[in-house]
């Protein structure tokens, strides 16, 4: 039973679609994944892999005319795909937290920083507006800021970059959230900044004992911060296990491309790994076979499983499709393009 | 602030010259004088000459010019050559009718456009929207004076519902009564007028609302919590009725051009017709007078917008 | 020893601050401070730094598109600060310069063929169909299709559309490229694709880069020699095996300890030394920077290694660096 209440988020079969000239297609194709208490999932890829998407499946912000979202995610036994706005309303900000991108965007431009906090109190709690006021500088000083009685009354514009990404973190741990998602929270910050942002992260998750679905497309952000990761190729997850396992016996062939892509070996004069091809557009995603194949060709058809299915190849160590077993780099597979 | 309010109004006064001067020539150029079309059989043409003389007409330009400019620092526009009275109480009579005629005008175009550009943001692409859209395509395509005729015809002969002329029927006595009168004297024009005015605005609105939904704070809102008409009102709504704020002073300008039609129009007493008529009865010194009024209007409602919008904008500041 | 292309000479690009009541000229913002560099012929010289440290305005200012407030940029031996220069000596044909955003810096009504044409047309009387034959050929060269030449910007990805920017600024053979983070809007595969026909391109026509970016790792992997700029200095010059290796200068250890590592088993002592490092820096700063916040001058701690220190402060690194080679 203990283990049970440890299970934040259940994501299971979830497909989310948009829809592109009448026709639905699917960005989140059969998702399967889960967020433990106490434990940073990492969805990484890179753009156009769907991450995003699942991002704003689970706080169900999407536009609901134009997407379509089937499967469940499963949040104590309450499934939100589908729930009625009102009580969803109820659920974002208070038990699931969101951090963006862009802190200067997701910021009001013409409302004072701790007022933006404050809101978020106001809709989850009986506070009075002097409590909020209270609890909003409390949260100021949790999250690092100096002097949060004058932060308070600042503007977006007249914080920096880091300030404001504060703020935005502030406003998403307000009312102490189960669950945070923080979709690519760095990638705006300068690089001394997003190590700041990330220790942040993390002791926020180790005080509150939270779950964080940290979504990126930094595979060092990953390595730093993760416990599991899952990285997703073309609205697939292919590869999920630990954060060790991923960096140090990663398997399928998307994961060790991608990793040999990264300008970090100590070899300079080393050309750096390029895959083959681009990634499919939404449309002209293929929606039959290893949807990697196609980047790999020199891997015969055979060594591909005809419908792919993601296999334990050890304990919490998921791969989909066989083709891993009999991968190999091309030899001269260096420069070449599309 | 108070310094650059200072520094902008002090700057305004060289920009004010440089208008007048060329107003002046401008003016100058034309041809024909004020005696023009009034060729008074009685009159022997040695007296017009010699009244020309008089009042410094066949000196030259500059000469004409300054002592204007000395004359105007004495507080004297100088008389209307027309209207034989100071040129200061003739605009100050017609800036009455025109301020009035001006302020209606206002408070219907926002209490009109307001909504509108609320309803068709909301329902952007809906049917409301594109009805809304569709009177705006009307109102901005025809040209105004063929409205404003439309209109006089409508609701004043069809209908009969307003007087056509003048600003104040001549039969009203009693304070009332003659407010009533002016009222109702001002009521189809303003109305004509602010349908005409609306559009700009009710495109603005809509474009700010339809811009600010899609805005990633918006969805920091929703993630939030905060219940969908709440993000509207609070955050969509608020951050793009702010802008509209900023309008009020730019109206002004817009006001005073479009005066100059509807007045013509309903032969109303203001400013814009005094214009016209000073124009077409070479009344040089009630024109000029004008044209620094207007350039100094102008300049002032450009002025109050960029106050009005550093006021609600945290983002702009003029220090 | 290979051969200077550019010296960059006590470079200043100030922007004035106007307040008061007549506007006047109160202070200015130091973009960048007066910086020394030079980058040899068909090296790749890297300038890092974080948002605001001056290094994209220094990249402007080599190829002349910012007002330089004072110093030089001297190429072949002649100041091209001043704009005579610049057209005497086909700097503008010799200097090309390549965009981070590639979708912004390419018109977007013009095909790809004009695009990469219009370089050529500005300094080469060429007929067209030789004009097409080059086209074809630098296409080529970045791993183009060649029907690419009938497109539009806005068909192409991410990657490929800075390739052609790439592709454009190769088009007039330029001697020194200045890439102001040609990469940071790329995903990570397609950046490794246009850092390597950077790389060749690099080698088969021996051109220099000077390549700006935010990115160590990037930094690292593509050029010999490098300079960390801060508040509009230089705050440390050498080697890349210097830099990476040796850095002295508290800045320079700061952005090194703050890029993320991948070695998951040693993230907990990683993040301990970023602690470490950010103390110093916060509580130390009178000591790496004057009493007025800024960069001190460069000072030579080894061989091809030199720091932003004060005098006395210089001669003590000096030593502790020679003992930390000699345990190495």
């Amino acid at each position: 039973m203990e283990k049970q209440s440890d299970l934040l988020l259940d994501i299971q079969h979830l497909h989310t679609g948009y829809r592109l000239q009448g026709k639905f297609y699917d960005a989140a194709d059969d998702v399967n994944l889960t967020l433990k208490r106490d434990e940073i999932l990492a969805i990484v890829g890179e753009s156009g892999c769907g991450k995003s998407t699942i991002a704003s499946s689970i706080i169900g912000l999407y536009d609901h005319k134009n997407t379509k979202v089937t499967g469940d995610i499963l949040y104590n036994e309450l499934n939100l795909v589908g729930l009625n706005e009102s009580l969803f309303n109820k659920i974002r900000g208070d038990k699931i937290g969101m951090i963006f991108q862009d802190p200067l965007a997701s910021l009001n431009p013409l409302m004072r920083v701790g007022e933006q906090v404050a809101e978020t109190l106001y809709y989850h709690t009986d506070m009075k507006e002097a409590a909020r006021h209270a609890r909003v500088i409390e949260l100021f000083n949790q999250v690092g800021m100096p002097k949060p009685e004058e932060m308070y009354r600042m503007y977006p514009h007249e914080l920096s970059g880091g300030l404001r990404q504060r703020v935005v973190i502030a406003m998403a741990i307000a009312c102490k959230p189960e669950i945070i998602i923080a979709d690519e929270p760095t990638t705006a910050l300068d690089v001394t900044i997003q190590a700041q942002i990330l220790d942040l992260l993390e002791d926020i998750q180790k005080q509150s004992h939270s779950g964080i679905v940290l979504i990126t497309h930094d595979l060092g952000v990953v390595a730093e911060t993760a416990d599991e990761v899952a990285v997703m190729y073309a609205g697939q997850v292919v590869e999920k296990a630990d954060v060790k396992t991923i960096f140090e016996h990663p398997l399928h062939p998307y994961t060790r491309s991608l990793l040999n892509s990264m300008p970090q070996s100590d070899d300079e004069s080393e050309d750096l790994h390029v895959i083959q091809g681009t990634v499919p557009s939404l449309k002209y995603m293929p929606r039959e076979g290893d949807r990697f194949a196609a980047r790999i060709p020199w891997i015969p058809a055979s060594d591909h499983e005809k419908e792919p299915a993601v296999h334990e190849v050890e304990p919490g160590h998921w791969v989909r499709c066989t083709c891993w077993k009999n991968f190999h780099f091309q030899a001269d597979q260096k420069v070449s393009g599309e | 602030m108070w310094k650059t309010v200072l520094r902008r109004v002090l700057v305004m006064i060289p920009q004010l010259l440089i208008l007048s001067f060329l107003v002046f020539v401008l003016a100058k150029m034309m041809p024909g004088d004020p005696f023009t079309g009034q060729i008074n059989p009685n009159l022997d043409p040695k007296q017009i000459i010699r009244l020309k003389h008089e009042l410094g007409l066949y000196d030259p330009v500059p000469v004409q010019y300054t002592r204007w400019l000395v004359n105007l620092f004495h507080g004297d526009l100088g008389q209307s050559y027309i209207q034989k009275v100071p040129v200061t109480s003739l605009i100050a009579d017609r800036a009455v009718n025109t301020f009035w005629l001006s302020l209606l005008t206002t408070v219907l175009t926002y209490v009109l456009a307001v909504p509108m550009g609320i309803i068709a943001g909301r329902h952007q692409d809906e049917w409301q929207d594109q009805g809304i859209q569709i009177f705006n395509y009307i109102t901005f395509a025809i040209p105004g004076f063929v409205f404003y005729i439309l209109g006089i015809w409508l609701f004043g002969f069809v209908l009969g519902w307003f007087p056509i002329t003048g600003s104040v029927s001549a039969s009203a006595s009693g304070f009332w009564e003659v407010v009533g009168s002016r009222f109702y004297h001002m009521v189809l024009p303003a109305l004509l007028f602010s349908l005409i005015t609306t559009t700009s605005i009710v495109q603005y609105l809509r474009t700010g609302i339809v811009d600010n939904k899609v805005e990633d704070y918006v969805r920091t809102a929703r993630s939030k919590g905060v219940p969908e008409n709440v993000v509207f009102d609070k955050h969509i709504l608020r951050n793009s009725l702010l802008p509209i704020a900023a309008f009020m002073g730019t109206t002004i300008t817009d006001l005073l051009g479009g005066s100059m039609i509807i007045e013509s129009v309903f032969s109303y007493p203001g400013m814009g017709k005094l214009f016209l008529d000073s124009i077409s009865e070479r009344d040089y010194t009630t024109l000029t007078a004008l044209i620094l009024l207007f350039g100094i209007l102008t300049l002032v409602g450009n002025l109050l917008s960029d106050i009005i919008m550093s006021i609600i904008d945290p983002r702009i500041r003029i220090q | 020893m290979a051969k200077e292309i550019i010296k960059i000479d006590d470079l200043k690009v100030h922007y004035p601050i106007r307040s008061g009541f007549w506007n006047r000229i109160t202070d200015y913002v130091r973009a960048v401070d007066g910086i020394n560099f030079s980058i040899n012929e068909g090296e790749t010289y890297g300038l890092i730094g974080e948002s605001g440290s001056g290094k994209s305005t220094t990249g402007k200012a080599i190829v002349g598109v910012e007002k330089v407030t004072s110093g030089r940029v001297l190429y072949k031996g002649v100041d091209i600060t001043k704009s005579g220069n610049r057209r005497r000596l086909d700097y503008n044909k010799d200097v090309q310069m390549i965009f981070q955003d590639s979708m912004s810096s390419l018109n977007p009504r013009k095909r790809i063929e004009d695009i990469i044409a219009e370089p050529i047309r500005n300094f080469e009387k060429l007929t067209t169909d030789q004009e097409r034959d080059r086209v074809q050929e630098l296409l080529d060269i970045v791993g183009m299709p060649s029907d690419a030449i009938y497109k539009y910007p806005h068909e192409f990805s991410g990657g490929q559309r800075q390739r052609i920017g790439v592709a454009r600024a190769v088009a007039t053979n330029p001697k020194l490229i200045v890439a102001d983070e040609p990469t940071s809007a790329l995903d990570l595969s397609v950046q490794a694709q246009v850092l390597n026909f950077m790389k060749h391109i690099q080698q088969q026509y021996g051109i220099a880069y000077l390549f700006i970016s935010h990115d160590l790792g990037v930094v690292k992997h593509m050029s010999e020699n490098l300079a960390i700029m801060h508040r509009g200095r230089l705050v440390e010059l050498g080697s890349r095996e210097e830099i990476y290796r040796h850095p002295v200068h508290i800045y320079t250890k700061r952005l090194l300890s703050a890029i993320p590592v991948v070695d998951v088993d040693n993230r907990e002592a990683h993040k301990r030394q970023r602690a470490l490092v950010e103390r110093e820096f916060q509580e130390n700063q009178s000591k790496w920077y004057d009493k007025d916040g800024r960069v001190y001058p460069l000072q030579k701690v080894a061989e091809n290694h030199f720091v932003a220190l004060p005098e006395d402060a210089a001669a003590a690194a000096k030593i502790k660096e020679l003992k930390e080679k000699e345990r190495d």
